[in-house]
């Protein structure tokens, strides 16, 4: 659609000087070296230069007064970059997967689907299944509870609502890695003289029959364990979700069932939890894309302990200790293909009425 | 009215043991941190520390950190600020300028937020390799920014699509071109979506765990991958182990006690509601 193309002298220049000062810094770094304090600076130099580079082009689109044809230019930078780093890398993961490649050198010899008739046959990889399995259930169970009972709570207008929410929150800004650190300690399965953590305090309360080996419980137990940091994290946030949801339910319904003679529980269940079902839909989404490729919080909780393996564990080893890259490519993809079984049909829908509206 | 009264008890109650329970790691660690190593024994995990508070803890806990607290800020800054430029472009464009296939663009983009890492972890490390930029920071500040590409857009777009129209069409009407209206009105108005934006990405990049180990070498390993190591190591004793903890986490905690409506704001914008 080039209707119209104004051509405005010192601007052309402009743009001609732009890109040739792109290319020319291109050219020259791919025959050299930029060092900055010993880092290697010159892809990001290259990269650099393009965007110059593109500069030029953008003021020269800009003389076509197509401001639709503009924005798509502007936008490209951004759209190719995603390309390539998630859906090309996709595909080459897929390829990888496919193929014999196993040792330091890319080997891209077809191997069809063999490994994931592996893994589906693979006693490790069905444990990891397992444990994600519990892991998400666990984790989203917990944190829906949770956090809607907070929210409920937090929701009847007590003095200090604030510090409350400050406190349930906070977790979620501590890395996982952090919080797996920490919760090792305080779910330390040492008993007898050496019983320290929770369960030190379970035994100064005369709680001794509460005294447990947390994570390092035989399975499934110890993998449900692993669940109760991540719920410390994110159980604030749902009850943020969840309050904000509550929060935006006009009095005036409220009002009328409490008319109709309904109580406050009863308008809890049958008014409010209803309303609330698109908060719970998109907090399921989030927890459970979370929970599917969980992985940092199980390393810092486990170490790599076999029993509380989960795939993004297996992928990990496979591939950087094992230089199993086909079958790490196949463990990523399966991992991919469980989120995007969640994840597409809610942003498909997503758009769907976006582009209706 | 009593029974008023009682319900709000029982709710206070409630809402104390669930504050303790939450509070329980921070005390541990902050409390840890602060003993001298003779009172470290696991027996007396809880007890206060006795005469006085030491900081010997938290100085072996940098002395153990300092380079990768300064590796993981030299990475995040950058890649908060220019995230957010980036967003704030991609928002603006894919809010006020639709064209045909927008939509479909805004949420092929958008999927990129969910995937897990480990899918593409291959390739771009080979990717990495090739571009001569693996076991570094600047590599790492790349592969956060092309990431954040998604939630960083959908923040945006969700920010700039409250930003009401009329003020646009007037701005339009008077002249203004596709730049002229996101220099001149809109950037103006983004300083919110800008704190959210950069405050989300500087907590992302902080305690993203996975890039940093398989993206960087160990001179330049960011915080999060030396306390996971330095967790597996028996060198270090578990008092200074504590105190690195709280070291490692006290930049996102006090970006969130500070800056922690924009926190909260940056979350309801990863659920998609718009």
């Amino acid at each position: 659609m080039l209707r119209r193309f104004k051509l405005n002298p010192p601007k052309f220049i402009l743009a001609i000087l732009l890109m040739g000062f792109g290319a020319i810094a291109i050219y020259y770094l791919n025959q050299t070296k930029l060092i900055i304090a010993g880092s290697n600076y010159t892809s990001i130099a290259i990269l650099a230069s393009g965007l110059v580079f593109f500069m030029g082009i953008v003021i020269i689109v800009q003389m076509f007064e197509n401001e639709t044809l503009l924005a798509i230019v502007l936008l490209a930078p951004s759209v190719i970059a995603v390309a390539i780093f998630v859906y090309g890398f996709i595909g080459w993961s897929i390829r990888v997967s496919l193929s014999k490649w196993k040792g330091l050198l890319p080997d891209y010899t077809w191997a069809g689907i063999s490994q994931y008739i592996y893994l589906f046959n693979d006693p490790r990889f069905r444990i990891d299944v397992r444990n994600t399995v519990i892991f998400t259930i666990g984790f989203i169970a917990g944190c829906l509870i949770l956090g809607l009972g907070l929210a409920i709570l937090l929701d009847q207008r007590l003095r200090g609502e604030a510090i409350f929410r400050g406190i349930f929150l906070f977790p979620m800004a501590i890395s996982f890695i952090a919080s797996g650190v920490v919760w090792s300690w305080l779910m330390n399965p040492a008993t007898g003289n050496r019983i320290t953590g929770i369960n030190l305090i379970f035994h100064s309360l005369g709680l001794d029959f509460l005294i447990s080996q947390w994570h390092s419980s035989p399975q499934p137990w110890g993998m449900v364990f692993t669940v109760m940091p991540a719920v410390w994290q994110l159980s604030g946030f749902t009850m943020a979700l969840y309050l904000g949801g509550i929060r935006s339910i006009s009095e005036d319904i409220r009002e009328a069932a409490r008319v109709d003679g309904a109580t406050e529980i009863e308008i809890y269940r049958f008014v409010i939890l209803p309303m609330l079902q698109p908060v719970t839909l998109s907090a399921v989404i989030i927890l459970a894309h979370m929970s599917l490729k969980i992985f940092d919080l199980i390393v810092a909780l486990g170490h790599k302990d076999l029993r509380l393996d989960v795939p993004g564990i297996y992928m990990w080893t496979t591939t950087f200790d094992g230089y199993n890259y086909a079958q790490g490519a196949a463990i990523g993809i399966l991992m991919l293909v469980s989120v995007a079984i969640l994840v597409v049909p809610y942003l498909v829908q997503n758009m769907r009425t976006e582009t209706e509206l | 009215m009593t029974r008023r009264t009682a319900n709000h008890t029982l709710f206070y109650l409630i809402l104390i043991a669930l504050a303790v329970f939450y509070l329980m790691p921070v005390y541990l660690l902050v409390l840890t941190g602060f003993k001298p190593i003779n009172q470290v024994d696991l027996k007396t995990m809880w007890a206060l520390p006795i005469g006085g508070l030491h900081i010997e803890n938290f100085i072996a806990g940098y002395k153990q950190l300092a380079p990768n607290l300064f590796n993981s800020l030299v990475m995040v800054l950058p890649e908060a600020i220019l995230s957010a430029l980036l967003g704030s472009l991609n928002g603006y464009l894919l809010s006020k300028w639709k064209f045909p296939g927008s939509n479909l663009i805004f949420t092929l983009i958008l999927f990129g937020m969910f995937i897990p890492y480990q899918s593409i972890l291959i390739p771009l490390v080979k990717f990495m390799q090739y571009i001569k930029l693996y076991g570094d920071i600047p590599g790492l500040i790349l592969v956060h920014i092309i990431y954040g590409i998604p939630i960083t857009t959908l923040i945006f777009r969700n920010y700039y699509a409250g930003i009401g129209t009329e003020l646009l069409e007037a701005a339009r009407i008077d002249g203004a071109s596709l730049m002229g209206l996101y220099r001149y009105i809109l950037l103006p108005l983004s300083a919110p979506g800008f704190a959210v934006v950069i405050i989300w990405q500087f907590t992302q990049a902080w305690n993203e765990f996975l890039f940093a180990v398989i993206l960087t070498n160990q001179s330049h390993w960011p915080v999060t991958v030396a306390l996971n190591n330095l967790a597996g190591s028996q060198l270090v004793q578990w008092n200074v182990l504590m105190a690195a903890t709280l070291l490692a986490a006290l930049p996102t905690l006090l970006v969130y006690i500070f800056l922690g409506r924009f926190f909260l704001r940056g979350l309801m914008a990863g659920s998609l509601k718009g």
